[in-house]
């Protein structure tokens, strides 16, 4: 009988979702805060990070060595350090070096906490985007290419209206991964004390001591925050879709 | 992928050469990832390390940055060392779990696919730092089990939450993998009247290991890419250590090249895994 009870406690709803987010006035308006600010957090690192990743890719076809291999060695090394250590070193590395003169005559940074982890989660993305997009464009025909060549296209009108629109197409499903991945290292602004959800949930469990049930309702707004993502991703991809292509 | 020159000879026709690859025909990978990258690398990183230092000149007084980055390789090499080994213990650990959820995410019995699935799906979906927390604020310091104490210190903790995800990655590698093994393999199998355990170890399984490896290898670099995490729960990784000897400095001129110094590592133990990588993938990928 004991185990029934224990485990009726485990089920209980409240144990899993119990709202304090959403019974409390204060938490809900401080929650709903953090939300918001990972939704911008990731809608803008998405953004940037997707303009890196064509125009990365773009110079990386480019005929200028010089413009490669720089392209190559940014690529290599965002892939290969951790994203933590690079918004470290924006933050406190750069953004310490970064100054200006305030109002009031103190030095003050220039770039805030929010715009140093919107850059440097842009910078770790795109570098990934750069690959993706960069595979994407290897994946169109030589011949399709060549056509358009013939038909008498500059090389920036192939890249825009030939090359990109199939490359975006061939790379979605791997954008997709990636982007979903962004969303989830939004989470490191944590470490530089941007107010997103993370950095929300963990003031509103130090200070209600609600950890479990915080934790909780913490996972299910990632994973219901990624479950939107994949879901626009796939809406996406399907009004993309050229008819012949795929499935 | 030498270039021979093209040796202008009578009767030369370019058919009768065996197969050569032209270098813009070669992946863009092997171009970018090529000696002039890695150069070009080591040449910025040099320029940050050595400006700084003629800089100091001026003012003798003060140590130079790179005695200062010396002095604390010690240091910092035994945090980095700990970030190794709770990397090789999550990968380890979350590759025997991950194996197994991806066997099960392929069982015959729909109930065993389904929660294979979702429990997948959703540390596959759950962002790293998240399940840090959740290891490192929900399992006890401590638990007792038949009267033995079992300490459960932080960085073991930190170990098993970075594994879960490991866990979930490998699941999905896996299920990919068996799924790409020809069903003929499987019919043949049983009609040799194999069980179905004894096909799943003894003829899928292991086609399955030469189908995962640079995934498994990609993942593992991911994961050492993760360690640093752990810092921000309180474990004393080379992150920690870095941020205490910069402190300990406390000079501002230091930041970046301390900064930079720390990213070289990672670079240096991450960046000859992606070119293996690199090279697997392309030794094993299908040819169309």
């Amino acid at each position: 009988m004991e185990f029934a009870n224990t485990l009726i406690d485990w089920l209980r709803p409240d144990w899993f979702l119990n709202l304090v987010v959403i019974s409390d006035d204060y938490n809900r308006g401080r929650y709903l805060a953090g939300l918001w600010m990972t939704v911008k957090l990731s809608v803008l690192s998405i953004f940037f990070s997707l303009i890196i990743g064509i125009l990365g890719a773009a110079v990386q076809g480019a005929p200028s060595r010089a413009l490669r291999v720089l392209v190559g060695a940014f690529v290599a090394f965002f892939r290969n350090t951790p994203p933590l250590v690079q918004l470290y070193f924006f933050y406190f590395a750069i953004g310490t070096v970064l100054r200006i003169t305030g109002e009031n005559g103190l030095p003050q940074p220039l770039v805030s906490n929010f715009g140093w982890a919107v850059i440097a989660l842009s910078l770790f993305a795109g570098a990934l985007n750069v690959e993706i997009f960069r595979a994407g464009v290897e994946a169109v025909p030589r011949s399709t290419v060549e056509a358009a060549e013939a038909l008498g296209y500059t090389r920036l009108q192939i890249y825009r209206d030939i090359v990109l629109p199939l490359a975006i197409r061939i790379s979605l499903p791997a954008l997709g991964t990636n982007l979903v991945n962004l969303v989830k290292t939004t989470t490191l602004a944590y470490a530089i004390a941007v107010p997103e959800l993370l950095y929300i949930s963990a003031q509103i469990w130090s200070e209600d001591l609600n950890v479990r049930e915080m934790m909780n309702v913490l996972l299910v707004s990632y994973v219901g925050l990624v479950a939107i993502l994949v879901w626009v991703l796939h809406r996406w991809e399907k009004t993309l879709r050229i008819p012949g292509y795929g499935e | 992928m030498t270039m021979r020159p093209n040796a202008p000879v009578r009767g030369h026709m370019p058919v009768l050469l065996p197969m050569r690859i032209r270098a813009d025909a070669l992946p863009m990978a092997d171009r970018m990832f090529n000696v002039w990258t890695a150069a070009a690398l080591v040449l910025a990183l040099a320029a940050v390390l050595i400006a700084p230092a003629f800089a100091q000149d001026a003012a003798p007084e003060k140590r130079s940055i790179i005695a200062i980055l010396l002095e604390w390789t010690p240091t910092l090499a035994g945090g980095f060392g700990f970030n190794v080994l709770i990397s090789i213990l999550s990968m380890a650990i979350g590759t025997i779990l991950g194996v197994g959820l991806g066997v099960l995410q392929v069982s015959p019995i729909r109930p065993i696919r389904s929660v294979a699935w979702l429990i997948t799906q959703f540390f596959r979906n759950s962002p790293w730092l998240v399940l840090l927390f959740y290891c490192i604020l929900l399992i006890p310091f401590q638990i007792e089990i038949f009267g033995t104490k079992i300490p459960f210190p932080g960085w073991i903790k930190a170990v098993i939450g970075l594994s879960l995800p490991v866990m979930a990655y490998m699941s999905e590698y896996m299920r990919g993998a068996i799924l790409s093994i020809p069903t003929g393999q499987w019919e043949s199998a049983e009609s040799l009247g194999f069980s179905r355990g004894q096909i799943m170890t003894g003829i899928i399984l292991p086609q399955t290991v030469k189908r995962v490896l640079p995934s498994w290898m990609n993942l593992y670099a991911v994961l050492t890419m993760a360690t640093p995490l752990v810092s921000i729960i309180g474990v004393s990784d080379v992150m920690a250590l870095t941020r205490a000897a910069l402190s300990a400095e406390g000079r501002v001129d230091l930041l970046i090249p301390m900064y930079l110094y720390i990213l070289s590592w990672f670079f240096i133990y991450c960046y000859p895994i992606s070119a293996v990588t690199r090279l697997l993938e392309r030794k094993y990928s299908v040819k169309l």
